[in-house]
């Protein structure tokens, strides 16, 4: 996929960390993503890589004790940086949403989905019955069976796979520039994944919005995505499209990540592969390569210095002193 | 729905029994006679029989338990051991006083203590909410007489603005009168709501619904009043059932400060004269009361709240 025209968003070196007890815990550090208009990218990484703080910096949903240290969000040409939590939520719900990981809880339990639905229209300045339409036609387009009876009912009353559905209408309704997806369907099963994930790309080709999807699963990444990007410790280790990086990846890490991907395991074993050893102490980081400690082909380089971005092979980001080294592979 | 509130008024009906109950036998512990007593230190013992006879006391205690039960079911709550007017008839003239007093109060307690909790929440930690919380746990430790009688000394005697004494004749005169009353009992209770309001608020505003809502822009104010008291309102109610419950028993105390008729001051001078009829009376109105208006905040909740009128329908 060419990146000609001007990306959608834009993240430039961002860094933030949290304030704890115990000291400044660096969660994001020098972390560059692009996305382009219609895109949809992947963003893949065990739990504790910084995947949810990317997620809430790019919102600007932030705890309060997260603090952005340096770089930019450009969105459509604003820094969403300098917008703050204040300036954002004119563009939160409008030209930027979200749907969130858990459908059982991310409605209200107490109002009917179409008062949220409505709700969520706030910024237009139209007639309840107007806003009514478009919730009762969103939610056909999500394929909500008996739309007119359904929308005055409560959140409870519909199926986890249901509630992610209209969550998604609830999201796509303002036809917004970019969809940040929080691992949607990881609350559901295998068949209602397949089936949100197929109506999430068909949405997304009708309203030509770009998506920032979250997900520890692989093969959603290869089944929807244009592109992903791969998240180790707080930092993007590797970016490129699709196929290529599935086919080639540059980074160790990545490359022991795919080789520990169980569908990708075609003999019978009695272990799962794992990557030795642990995520390092975001508090106390270790000099050089983020992920040195745990690499097999780690040397004084590595461990010295911290790798620069460069492109190798068909990923355009790889974090890495040596990408062009022989592809790695998991010992049994 | 319907079994729903059936059984909550079945179980409504037995703790009433049960108090009827508990109440006659409590009357029967209470050292001191009765008849003596009404009939004074120089009655003749003829007198004493005859005066027991009349109230049927002489009986074995389950024909009076069962006559008890008996005359409560036809609406018979005894006559006045003084003046000899049905019981039922004096609690009833000197109830709408008391909950005059008390709607006051809870006007009183529930707008601010809304208000406190739903700001103390949105700006945890601030110097609001400390200066709040601490308010709150002064007012509530402070017992209401104490409150009632400085409103009195502030306000009637050295500022002369409300009248100190007495429940006022019209509509104005009478709202004037009830302003000081219904801030001694309702004091305790802004600081009161505001701390489970602001608990309960800041449970909700974890969920993660309320993170949805941010995510679409929906404004901090509409979200604090709309999204989050909606729900964390629920718990408060309950309690502010109770409230109104316990609040006939706080007004005794505002009642005889400010010299009002109610229902408080009828009980306390009852106690004081051992007009049992009146007492058993009183308190088994107050407990019917009590019983009713927690009911009524159950059913409130069982309307506000879609799960539970879901799980209840079932």
């Amino acid at each position: 996929m060419t990146r000609s025209r001007d990306p959608v968003l834009s993240v430039e070196g961002l860094s933030l960390s949290y304030d704890t007890p115990n000291g400044e815990l660096l969660a994001l550090r020098d972390v560059n993503l692009t996305i382009g208009p219609g895109e949809i990218v992947g963003l893949v990484g065990e739990s504790g890589s910084g995947k949810s703080s990317l997620m809430q910096a790019i919102l600007q949903l932030m705890p309060a004790a997260a603090r952005v240290t340096g770089g930019r969000i450009l969105f459509e040409g604003r820094d969403l940086v300098q917008l703050g939590p204040h300036g954002m939520s004119g563009l939160l719900g409008d030209r930027i949403s979200v749907v969130f990981q858990d459908p059982m809880t991310s409605l209200n339990p107490v109002l009917t989905i179409g008062r949220q639905m409505i709700d969520i229209q706030h910024r237009r300045p139209e007639s309840r019955a107007a806003k009514r339409r478009r919730a009762v036609e969103m939610l056909r387009r999500v394929r909500i069976p008996d739309v007119e009876s359904r929308i005055d009912r409560y959140p409870h009353e519909f199926s986890g796979g249901m509630r992610q559905r209209i969550a998604i209408a609830m999201a796509l309704m303002a036809e917004p520039a970019l969809l940040v997806a929080d691992e949607p369907t990881t609350a559901l099963d295998a068949t209602l994944e397949i089936a949100t994930i197929k109506l999430l790309r068909e949405l997304q080709q009708e309203i030509g919005c770009a998506i920032l999807f979250i997900t520890h699963h692989l093969g959603v990444v290869a089944e929807l995505c244009d592109r992903i990007d791969i998240m180790y410790a707080g930092e993007l280790v590797e970016s490129g499209p699709v196929m290529p990086v599935f086919r080639d990846p540059r980074h160790p890490y990545t490359q022991l990540l795919f080789a520990c991907d169980p569908a990708q395991i075609r003999e019978a074993t009695r272990h799962l592969p794992a990557i030795g050893g642990g995520l390092p102490d975001l508090i106390d980081l270790p000099q050089g390569c983020i992920f040195a400690p745990r690499c097999p082909r780690a040397d004084q380089t590595c461990r010295r210095l911290h790798p620069a971005d460069r492109p190798a092979g068909r990923s355009e980001l790889v974090r890495c002193h040596y990408p062009d080294a022989p592809r790695l592979e998991v010992a049994r | 729905m319907l079994s729903y509130i059936a059984r909550r008024v079945t179980l409504a009906i037995i703790v009433i029994l049960t108090v009827i109950a508990a109440m006659f036998v409590m009357m029967h512990a209470v050292p001191g006679d009765a008849v003596r007593t009404a009939l004074g230190p120089r009655a003749s013992e003829a007198m004493v029989e005859a005066y027991r006879a009349r109230l049927g006391l002489d009986q074995p205690v389950w024909v009076q338990i069962l006559r008890y039960f008996g005359a409560i079911l036809r609406g018979d709550l005894g006559q006045d051991a003084i003046s000899g007017t049905p019981v039922l008839q004096v609690i009833l003239s000197q109830l709408p006083d008391t909950l005059y007093l008390i709607a006051g109060a809870m006007l009183v307690a529930v707008i601010p203590g809304i208000h406190l909790g739903v700001v103390s929440a949105t700006h945890r930690g601030s110097l609001f909410d400390r200066v709040t919380s601490v308010l709150s746990v002064s007012v509530m430790a402070v017992p209401s007489f104490v409150i009632a009688i400085y409103l009195l000394l502030i306000f009637s005697i050295r500022l002369g603005w409300f009248p100190a004494i007495g429940s006022g004749d019209g509509l104005a005169d009478k709202l004037h009168r009830l302003v000081l009353p219904s801030i001694a009992l309702g004091l305790a209770w802004i600081g009161y709501l505001a701390r489970i309001l602001r608990a309960s608020m800041l449970e909700v505003m974890a969920e993660n619904h309320v993170r949805t809502a941010r995510a679409f822009g929906i404004s901090q104010r509409r979200i604090m009043y709309d999204y989050v008291l909606r729900i964390a309102i629920l718990p408060t109610i309950t309690v502010l059932g109770m409230g109104i419950g316990q609040m006939i028993s706080g007004a005794v105390f505002a009642e005889i400060v400010f010299g009002r008729p109610g229902v408080g001051k009828l009980v306390y001078d009852a106690i004081a004269n051992r007009n049992y009829p009146i007492v058993t009376g009183t308190v088994l109105l107050t407990t019917g009361f009590f019983v009713l208006v927690s009911l009524l905040a159950d059913l409130l909740i069982a309307f506000l709240d879609p799960r539970v009128r879901n799980v209840i329908s079932r």
